[in-house]
């Protein structure tokens, strides 16, 4: 599970280095170097538009590009992390959160809003890397259940959108069964037989990829994601070999049977409307973006 | 002898090994020798005792990996007659780092599932030293929608350092076997009582723990990541296991004073492998009485309160 946030730190520095130009207007692909002017990879939802690479996105933004203009509201923000063990390490918990709070602008690790994906109304969760890995602690767990609440007291579909290195490891065991809270949550929402779509981004690893991501009546992935429960970087330790290409990304994940089908971010909102279409028996609605 | 003590246990260790040399002497008198014996075995009572009142988070850690400590299977000789084990996924493999099987516990027909390692060398390997994969926790499902048909309450026993993490187990989806065991649990509509015997490992042992009855023996251990792996990540030094253990509170009593389990069973003075029997009659009492309580409810008020108890878990405040 999340000992294999081991490879988060690795893959920020990597990241880092490879973005080198990070504020200017032209921006580094990190996967084929191309120099992209970055009002261009913005329009193009920041996939690299000469080698479809998909850069990670923020949670607020990947919930814009989501839903059409001016139908989303912000749900279940009200809740917020407390430091119930006290934890240090070399950092307080509490002060660890206030940074990420800074450098992010949100107030935890996941975003939950509804609205409306081509005239369908949805409520959507997506997770926030940046803030402490996307890491699910009793605040992620608590918010992501009262979306599913609000789901089934309202009768819509839910899409989630993760982005996470697993269990936050300073709420302890508080965190672990948050992956016991979601998966309730989940069989819940199946008993209404409401749609629950699973969109896994990369990455999504660890507690989250072991309960709420990999419990979707339809998994899609979007492309090259890492997606594992273990790390790359722990399986290597202990099967003591290199890992073949492409293992745990989502191309393999869809050759081993674990997801639906890999959807370019660019063609989600389609997708997942037309999917949830079929499972309301509608046909389709107002296809402009209003 | 010796290789059964932990580090901290060095004194008790000395003591025990005075008491074994004065085993193969014969003494004319026999007098004189008995005096030595009781006054040695008072005084290794005295240290251990000492010893354990006043152990750290990382000692009990210690002790919950402790290579004597009891297993599933020592405790299901023990608890259980008529045991047949069931094996297999009926998809892929059998898993031999999760058991599981029928038997009678006190009169009542039961399912059992639970980790299980290894004695020796060899064992451990077939074992794969606790670690389940995927298949393992397909066979628990598995058998717990065998329990679910024919009415059986569930028990399982937790003792894992995680889900294994390998190649193999990736492939063949190690994240959705652990989420459908989850989401399986949540409603299953019979009894379930788990109880960490040892190692409680992360997402590998919530897999087959969530439960009515939330139980831990005294020295074992609950944590959502190992110590070690706690501390390369946060201090980036394994070594630092130690602080790491006592940061993430990990040890029965804490989780009991968080409501996050709901009892501690107290364990033989020295650790449940100093005392199998004990540590088992401990054991049947609390599940009879769970059981009892969990048996006179019905159906759809035990699957609600336990959906009730899943959804309270987390610490958090509202603006």
């Amino acid at each position: 599970m999340s000992w294999f946030e081991k490879l988060i730190p690795s893959r920020i520095s990597t990241f880092k280095k490879k973005g080198a130009v990070p504020e200017g207007v032209w921006i580094k692909c990190p996967k084929c170097d191309a120099q992209l002017y970055r009002a261009e990879l913005e329009r193009n939802l920041k996939v690299c538009p000469k080698c479809n690479y998909h850069m990670r996105v923020s949670a607020r933004n990947r919930l814009d590009y989501f839903f059409d203009e001016g139908t989303s509201v912000e749900l279940v923000n009200d809740i917020e992390s407390i430091d119930p063990l006290k934890f240090k390490d070399t950092k307080n918990y509490r002060d660890r959160i206030s940074q990420a709070k800074k450098k992010t602008g949100e107030k935890e690790a996941l975003l939950v809003m509804n609205g409306k994906v081509f005239g369908v109304p949805v409520v959507v969760c997506a997770f926030e890397f940046q803030f402490m890995g996307g890491s699910m602690g009793s605040v992620v767990g608590e918010r992501f259940c009262q979306a599913i609440s609000y789901c089934i007291e309202h009768k819509l579909p839910l899409v989630s959108f993760t982005c996470s290195g697993g269990a936050r490891m300073q709420e302890g065991l508080f965190s672990l069964f948050q992956m016991a809270k979601t998966a309730a949550s989940i069989a819940t929402l199946d008993e209404n037989k409401l749609p629950y779509i699973s969109v896994l981004t990369d990455p999504t690893t660890g507690g989250v990829s072991a309960s709420l991501a990999m419990l979707g009546d339809i998994n899609v992935a979007e492309p090259q994601a890492l997606i594992g429960f273990a790390g790359p970087r722990v399986i290597e330790q202990t099967v003591r070999q290199k890992l073949p290409e492409g293992f745990q990304r989502s191309e393999f994940l869809l050759e081993h049977g674990a997801i639906d089908m890999i959807v370019d971010r660019r063609e989600m909102r389609e997708k997942l409307s037309s999917l949830i279409l079929h499972f309301q028996k509608k046909s389709k609605l107002n296809h402009s973006y209003e | 002898m010796d290789s059964t003590f932990l580090e901290f246990e060095k004194p008790i260790a000395e003591i025990e090994a005075k008491l074994e040399e004065l085993q193969y002497i014969t003494d004319e008198s026999g007098e004189g020798l008995s005096l030595e014996i009781a006054r040695l075995k008072s005084k290794s009572q005295a240290i251990t005792k000492n010893i354990y009142n006043s152990l750290s988070d990382w000692q009990i850690a210690q002790i919950a990996r402790h290579p004597m400590r009891p297993y599933s299977l020592d405790y299901i000789e023990l608890l259980f007659t008529d045991f047949s084990e069931l094996h297999g996924d009926r998809m892929y493999a059998d898993d031999f780092a999760i058991i599981g099987g029928v038997g009678r516990f006190e009169g009542r027909s039961i399912m059992f599932i639970g980790h299980q390692k290894g004695r020796d060398t060899k064992e451990r390997v077939r074992r794969n030293y606790g670690m389940p994969k995927p298949e393992g926790y397909r066979k628990a499902q598995r058998l717990m929608r065998l329990a679910e048909k024919f009415n059986l309450p569930v028990i399982t026993f937790i003792d894992t350092p995680g889900a294994y993490p390998g190649l193999g187990a990736e492939e063949r989806g190690q994240s959705e076997a652990i989420a459908s065991s989850l989401f399986k649990m949540s409603k299953l509509t019979v009894p379930i009582i788990s109880i960490v015997i040892g190692e409680g490992g992360s997402g590998g042992a919530l897999a087959i723990g969530v439960a009515d009855k939330l139980l831990m023996l005294q020295y074992s251990i609950y944590s959502v990541i190992s110590p070690e792996g706690c501390a390369s990540i946060l201090w980036k030094n394994a070594e630092l296991a130690e602080k790491a253990a006592e940061a993430m509170q990990i040890t029965a009593k804490s989780l009991k004073e968080y409501g996050l389990i709901d009892a501690v069973l107290q364990e033989p003075l020295g650790g449940a492998h100093r005392s199998l029997e004990e540590m088992a009659d401990s054991i049947r009492s609390s599940m009879v009485k769970s059981l009892d309580e969990l048996l006179a409810v019905d159906k759809n008020t035990l699957v609600s309160n336990r959906q009730a108890r899943i959804a309270d878990y987390g610490e958090y405040k509202k603006n």
